[in-house]
């Protein structure tokens, strides 16, 4: 009997690669992440290989480097593995070409993901890999949990053996993160693998002194080609090679895989042909078609590359007559897709040599599938099926979506249904509430107590903070097949009521099924306060409903908000897997294994959760309903896209939006996020203005831009609601105008850094400040009108108040606002200031990371503009090339301007003299006048071109607008800037260019979940670091200062407010390349969030974050260098320890973290040390290289 | 032949009465190795906090799953899980086994439980680990209008009993002094089950920041003025109570220990002297010990311990009200000012 389990495909397959490697080169990038960020653990845990060593699991600044490191590794004969996806493994092709080119066995393994394209996706697709079938890679495919665990020893065991590397893949999500009930490898199964003799063999092949050769020669014309056909029995080896181990594992585990499967009628006249994850709804659909008499099949292909030819032709029925060859990629003007044209070569090569069963070539449709882990249901099958029984099936198709535009895509049949699971249940929270912990924990405790099969599969939405997650949970007495979201659920349960109102919470309920709602309200009250939509829907659902107050449970034993413990023994019982003493005996069993490590607190306050959870439980009796239909949130005054697809896709319909009506090049309008109303603060900042002190530090800090400030005439008061405030504004700028304060109470996530910045309190109780944090049910109401009523209060004229100060900053418009940022993020206050100081007039290049992702993961965005239709351009090419992305658009920016400047010039006789001498005078002119002042002159201008019909008007009118001074911004986060594109970053700072980069360092990759870069700190525990980082940071900004001629500032907004926002201004208006390292903190640094800000005065008063400024200037007696911060008052630990980053470490290794903070003071001291000798030297900017001369 | 310094604290045999108290200082694995070199008698580990524990044990649970769950490039939350998070009394348990290891001297491990559980269930671990003698720091604010007096007392009487069930070490049991009859109750801890009092446990007071207005608790440390208040206690309790007597607060030098070993006191603590000197103060406050007992001819700490307890005193009622009449007396002279 193997040993069972409940994984997920990233942990069965880094099982087996941490088992029978030496060294493992990681870097992360998700789906992927997990399988290095277990491997790292297991090693920092002292978990060995097969033969007795610890793995090396070394972290790279890029791919690219993993690849390098990679092949390296194989070249000295270790076995050495990687882990990747997407763009990861597209930044190892040339490494793969030189791996395969010299024959040395390596694995990486794949969590399959879409290439960015239009618009990035973290989802799961074949683009990836088919990018890599030329590198002379294998290529192995599963289709499932356990394939994934099996095919990865394949893959490690036939490397060896042929000497071929592998890239072994599995869908990303639908496999990588599907967790399923699977049989264990034993190590016997995986000694048996792989041979001694292989492995040898390999090692006698390493480079060594001891037996000198030369291996990555150059060669010319007259034998390159020879040398490359020499490798040709190798992978003519490859199938038989993997053909017998596959029969190997078969013998050992009773599992047979072929190198293709054929799996459906013997005497098939259609066929489906695929890879990958879709396998699974593709056997449930073709055998229940069977099952009705029809003659359909499909093959599944593992082997891809070197492709089976003969396996394939010998697998498939001589009855077949037509194919559909299923494709989860696009390659846009090939004939067809890889797998496609594959299977017709094979085909045509097969029939033409007489050695396929078919006598006559099938009708082949090529069908396009799955991009981006689009859904692939029975539905959807039967429907390419069906194509394929038309008299003229359509040679390409799409399977999946509406193409009203090209026409291509396959009707489904919504009719059919296959045989569905026992039990299909849906659980809705939201992510902060452990509904997706309670999933995963249920799918094990269902497979292990019920000696079923299991299945769970996670969808969240695209949030940080607020974000409504859905688990899909499958059980069954056979393995489960089904690859999509379980769409006719027996049991729907809600973990927070306030979804009912967000999303279609009902949507997948099967009739009668059983709905468990999370309510604060006794169940004699509950049906009263449902929706009247949901009411409808319960009851022509002829639901059963239940109910059980979670919260206050959680709340009463002391873990509020975490429902998980609650929910989880009522779900088991309503869902009849379990009687209730068994639940809960399941759920106390769970949470020893879950959270026994954190301590007997937990597990006990957990455990009493869980006992008082079945008492609480009671059914709700259905009240009368009326029909009604789920109210449309989106205001009809919104735009008219906004309304046609943001809404739509805000509302979980996306899937149903057909081709046309979306952009044909991934551009979509700004300003959205302002229309997605999640309402989802439990409390709101409300103002006093009696306090208020007019300082504007809540503003600045806030980081959805959800507490606005106001400067208006009062004049402006005019309708104003009530309970709408204000006070007068005290400055010296303006007289007589007032000051309101207002928060967006359907945008505030609630984080509370605008109260904890709040330095006005109340004379008689300080605990009464400004702002205090107040029930948001109690405010909503009247801070709904009064924010409506603020936004049409105008903008005060940006040229009236000075803005290097935080109060004229913070009166400015902030042209981000709402992200979906983590409530407290530490970085979207620097966007937000960015926008406020010069937003109508930049152009900002965004890396990959956080900052991609809270800005620009549709449905919305919160990059916006202003009334006039100005604000930030904003575009994200990679996470690898930003700075050289942003160098395009600098030298863009430049051409357009010599464009206009030449062609303004030419037309100087006609336009008039003085007018065209004003303009040019102009073009560089910065500030909010001089702008204002050339906008004006640019508009008159345009104005009159738009008079003139020749080309030469036409063309400087398409270039006109550049001759108002613009700039340039190149954000990103410090894996991108210190790690994967410190590279270019560095060669585009040297470029002398006026760029301006601004770096959100939040010391972790943040975005793939908090795996340690090089701006992690020594000490600090981090994935890929979970010993604790023991190399110091990297100080970006020295190297940065090194050129002399780039301005760099080292910024911290919460605890220099001012100094950030003249860093700002004076990077923004260096006419040279600037770089601005803000100090972001984040939820991976282990703090309460809601002192995100404050948190920043240790960091800088300990001298972890020095503050400073390098001005560079062309006097030769300029001291560039100033620090803005004190010296170090505070000992390092003692900001440390009140992180989870450092104090976790402090306690899981006390002697080594304290070894590590010791070493971490020796850094700040030594570093203050150098940086105040640098304040005090005298250094003259290397002379720009004069325009003329750079042209020649 | 010097005088001679050993004696008995809770059946314990002691080289000295000076014993290094409970403080940051003593959780460390060194610094009890050179107090022992320096002279304690006996070390005293830090207090387990239930309270801390429960807190770390939170503060770990919070760091790994604030955003559990959330996101999907995220899904297990932002930190790595390691093996062992060594939250709980994992790394007290750890220190305690290790000093009882590298001590020669007694080495008694003290406890501040929050629930009547946590009290015993502590002290097994606690006893289990090698601990000489277990100090129960019984310190609470009790605020709450609802609770009497006698309330507090009956339960603190209640958790005594429970832990001296669930252990068979020496159970010593360490008061504040803010009881309003100290005279009745101690000797109720005693029956209770305790084999020696600790007076008195000093605990963190409040204060106020001026420049930001919030309350910013911090701990003090003794003066020498404080000793006065064991002094009189242990002066008092003398003879009374079927317990070893432990003084602590205030001990500063020889003369304040050898001032409570008169009153009565089987071992003498210190805390705010040795993190003011170092490890070194014991050799000098045994020194200084020594050289008065010499000069006295005192042969042992025996010898004068209790000797001028309120039993043995010659004005016994100066330990009570008198002294508060006496000392007004002693201010007699015109106060300065006043003098012309």
């Amino acid at each position: 009997m193997p040993d069972v389990a409940c994984l997920d495909g990233n942990e069965a397959v880094a099982r087996v690669a941490h088992a029978l490697s030496e060294v493992i080169a990681i870097y992360p990038i998700t789906p992927a992440s997990p399988m290095g960020e277990l491997a790292d653990a297991w090693s920092a845990a002292g978990r060995t290989n097969r033969w007795g060593a610890v793995p090396e699991v070394v972290q790279l600044q890029s791919e690219a480097g993993a690849a390098g490191t990679l092949h390296g590794a194989t070249q000295k004969g270790v076995l050495a593995t990687t882990f990747t996806a997407s763009q990861g493994l597209l930044l190892m092709l040339p490494d793969m070409f030189k791996i395969a080119g010299e024959l040395s066995p390596a694995v990486i393994h794949v969590a399959a993901r879409a290439v960015a394209t239009h618009a990035l996706s973290i989802f799961g697709d074949h683009s990836d890999v088919m990018a890599a079938r030329t590198t002379g890679f294998a290529l192995l495919s599963s289709s499932s949990v356990q394939e994934a665990h099996d095919l990865a020893l394949v893959a490690h065991a036939a490397t060896l053996r042929s000497r071929v590397p592998f890239l072994h893949f599995m869908d990303g999500f639908r496999t990588s993160h599907q967790v399923d009930r699977i049989d264990l490898l034993g190590d016997d199964d995986l000694d048996a693998l792989v041979r001694t003799d292989d492995l040898l063999a390999h090692r006698a092949r390493g480079l060594d002194p001891n037996r000198p050769v030369l291996r990555g020669t150059a060669q010319d014309p007259d034998v390159f080609f020879q040398s490359r056909e020499a490798a040709n029995p190798y992978y003519d080896a490859v199938p038989g090679i993997v053909a017998g181990l596959l029969d190997e594992l078969a013998r050992r585990t009773g599992r047979r895989y072929g190198l293709v499967d054929y799996h459906g009628a013997p005497d098939a006249e259609r066929v489906l042909v695929l890879m990958g994850s879709a396998a699974g709804a593709a056997r449930e659909t073709v055998d229940e078609l069977v099952r009705r008499g029809e003659r359909v099949g499909m093959l599944t292909v593992r082997l891809y590359r070197p492709f089976p030819t003969e396996a394939l032709l010998a697998a498939l029925p001589a009855t077949v007559r037509s194919i559909a060859v299923m494709d989860r990629t696009k390659e846009p003007g090939a004939v067809g897709e890889p797998l496609y044209t594959d299977v017709v070569a094979a085909l045509a090569e097969g029939i033409a040599a007489g050695t396929a069963t078919l006598t006559g070539l099938p009708r082949i449709v090529g069908a396009r599938y799955g991009l981006a882990s689009k859904e692939l249901t029975p539905a959807l099958l039967k429907g390419l099926l069906d194509e394929l029984d038309a008299p003229a099936p359509r040679r390409h198709v799409t399977v999946g979506i509406v193409d009203d535009v090209t026409h291509l895509s396959v009707a489904p049949d919504p009719s059919f249904r296959v045989p569905r699971a026992r039990l299909q249940a849906v659980l809705y929270g939201l992510g902060s509430d452990g509904t997706v912990g309670a999933a995963r924990s249920s799918v094990r405790i269902a497979a292990e107590r019920t000696g079923g099969w299991a299945q769970g599969y996670f969808v969240y939405d695209s949030k940080k903070s607020g974000s409504v997650t859905a688990s899909h949970l499958r059980v069954d007495d056979e393995p489960i097949l089904s690859t999509y979201l379980v769409d006719e659920a027996d049991v729907i349960a809600c973990h927070q009521l306030t979804l009912l109102d967000r999303i279609d919470v009902l949507g997948r309920a099967a009739p009668g099924a059983t709905v468990l709602l999370a309510s604060p309200h006794p169940a004699g009250e509950l049906w009263e306060r449902l929706p009247d939509h949901v009411q409808a829907r319960l009851v022509e659902l002829d639901a059963n409903l239940w109910c059980v107050d979670a919260h206050a449970i959680a709340r009463d034993v002391g873990i509020p908000g975490r429902i998980n413990t609650v929910m989880q023994p009522c779900f088991l019982v309503l869902a009849g897997l379990l009687d209730p003493a068994e639940a809960v005996a399941a759920v106390r069993e769970s949470i020893e294994q879950e959270y026994g490590k954190r301590g007997r607190t937990i597990v006990e306050r957990n455990v009493a959760a869980a006992e008082r959870a079945l008492a609480a439980l009671a059914r709700v009796e259905p009240g009368p309903a009326r029909p009604a239909p789920r109210p449309v949130r989106i205001p009809e005054d919104a735009p008219d896209f906004v309304r046609r697809v943001t809404a739509r896709v805000m509302a979980g319909e996306g899937d149903l939006l057909p081709v046309s009506a979306f952009p044909v090049d991934g551009t979509f309008p700004t300003g959205t996020a302002r229309w997605e109303k999640r309402a989802i603060a439990a409390e709101l900042p409300v103002w006093d203005p009696e306090l208020c002190i007019d300082c504007g530090k809540c503003a600045i800090v806030c980081p959805h831009a959800a507490i606005r400030m106001k400067v208006y005439e009062p004049a402006a008061l005019d309708g104003a609601p009530e309970g709408f405030q204000s006070k007068p504004f005290r400055s010296r700028d303006v007289e007589g105008h007032l000051l309101t304060i207002q928060v967006a109470p359907d945008d505030c996530t609630g984080c509370g850094v605008c109260v904890d910045v709040c330095p006005a309190r109340s004379k008689e109780a300080v605990r009464h400040k400004a702002l205090d944090m107040a029930p948001a049910g109690e405010h909503r109401d009247v801070q709904r009108a009064g924010f409506d009523f603020f936004l049409g209060i105008p903008e005060i004229d940006r040229t009236l108040l000075a803005r290097d100060t935080v109060k004229g900053s913070q009166v400015l418009e902030p042209l981000f606002e709402f992200s979906g940022a983590c409530a407290g993020c530490g970085e979207t206050p620097y966007l937000k200031l960015l926008t406020q100081l010069f937003g109508d007039r930049i152009v900002v290049a965004n890396a990959t990371g956080c900052s991609s992702i809270y800005g620009g993961n549709l449905p919305t965005t919160p990059w916006s503009a202003n009334a006039e239709g100005r604000g930030p351009a904003w575009s994200n090419s990679l996470f690898e090339d930003n700075a050289e992305f942003g160098l395009g658009l600098r030298l863009g920016l430049e051409a357009r301007r010599e464009e206009a400047v030449r062609r303004l010039q030419a037309l100087a006789g006609r336009a008039g003299a003085d007018r065209v001498a004003a303009i040019l005078a102009a073009v560089d002119d910065d500030g909010e006048a001089a702008i204002a002042a050339q906008r004006e002159r640019v508009a008159e201008l345009k104005a009159w071109l738009a008079t003139q019909g020749d080309d030469g008007a036409r063309l400087l009118a398409a270039v006109a607008d550049d001759l108002v001074r613009s700039s340039i911004w190149i954000v990103g986060g410090d894996g991108w800037a210190y790690d994967i594109g410190f590279g270019g970053l560095d060669h585009v700072l040297g470029s002398g260019r006026d760029v301006n980069v601004l770096v959100l360092d939040t010391e972790v990759y943040s975005n793939t979940g908090g795996q340690a870069s090089k701006a992690t700190p020594r000490g600090a525990v981090a994935k890929f670091a979970a010993s604790g980082k023991a190399a110091t940071k990297k100080d970006l900004g020295a190297i940065a200062r090194a050129y002399g001629n780039v301005y760099v500032a080292q910024v911290a907004l919460g605890a220099s407010d001012i100094q950030t926002v003249k860093a700002l201004l004076e990077a923004d208006a260096w006419p040279g390349p600037s770089l601005v390292i803000a100090y972001s903190t984040c939820i991976a640094h282990g703090i309460d969030m809601a002192t995100s800000m404050s948190h920043q005065k240790d960091a800088v008063r300990c001298g972890y974050w020095p503050l400073y400024r390098f001005r560079p200037s062309d006097d030769p007696d300029a001291q560039p260098f100033q620090l803005d911060s004190r010296p170090p008052s505070m000992p390092v630990a003692d900001f440390a320890l009140q992180e989870g980053r450092f104090s976790m470490l402090a306690r899981s290794d006390p002697e080594r973290a304290r070894h590590l903070l010791e070493l971490a003071q020796a850094d700040i001291d030594e570093r203050w040390r150098y940086y105040e000798q640098e304040a005090g030297l005298v250094r003259q900017a290397p002379a720009a290289v004069p325009v003329e001369i750079e042209q020649r | 032949m010097p005088p001679e310094l050993r004696t008995r604290y809770l059946g314990l045999e002691l080289r000295s009465p000076l014993v290094a108290s409970a403080g940051p200082h003593t959780g460390d694995l060194d610094t009890l190795a050179r107090l022992e070199d320096a002279g304690a008698g006996a070390v005293v580990l830090p207090s387990l906090f239930e309270e801390q524990i429960e807190r770390e044990e939170l503060a770990t649970h919070g760091v790994l799953e604030a955003g559990a769950g959330t996101f999907a490039e995220a899904p297990g939350g932002w930190f790595p899980h390691v093996q062992d998070y060594n939250t709980g009394p994992d790394r007290y348990l750890t220190l305690l086994e290790q000093a009882r290891e590298r001590l020669a001297i007694p080495v008694i491990a003290s406890l501040n439980a929050t629930t009547s559980g946590g009290w015993v269930r502590y002290a097994r671990l606690l006893q289990q680990a090698g601990a000489d003698a277990l100090e129960l720091n019984v310190y609470r604010v009790e605020a709450g209008a609802d609770r009497t007096g006698r309330d507090v007392e009956a339960e603190v009487l209640e958790l005594v009993g429970d832990v001296r069930a669930s252990i068979d070490i020496p159970l010593a049991v360490k008061l504040s002094p803010y009881w309003s009859a100290l005279g009745s109750f101690a000797p109720a801890v005693v029956d209770a089950g305790a084999d020696g009092l600790v007076l008195f446990n000093r605990f963190m007071q409040p204060d106020l920041d001026l420049d930001t207005l919030t309350v910013a608790p911090r701990a003090s440390l003794s003066g020498p003025d404080d000793v006065r208040l064991p002094l009189r206690w242990i002066a008092l309790l003398h003879g009374r109570v079927r317990a070893s007597l432990a003084a602590s607060g205030g001990v500063h030098d020889a003369g304040a220990a050898a001032k409570l070993l008169l009153a009565g006191a089987d071992v003498v603590m210190a805390t705010s002297a040795v993190l003011r000197e170092g490890a070194g103060w014991f050799a000098a406050a045994e020194a200084g010990l020594l050289a008065w007992m010499a000069e006295r001819e005192y042969e042992s700490v025996g010898q004068l311990r209790g000797s001028v307890s309120h039993r043995t005193a010659e004005d016994p009622r100066a330990f009570e009200r008198a002294n508060y009449v006496r000392t007004l007396k002693s201010w007699a002279a015109p106060l300065p000012g006043n003098r012309s």
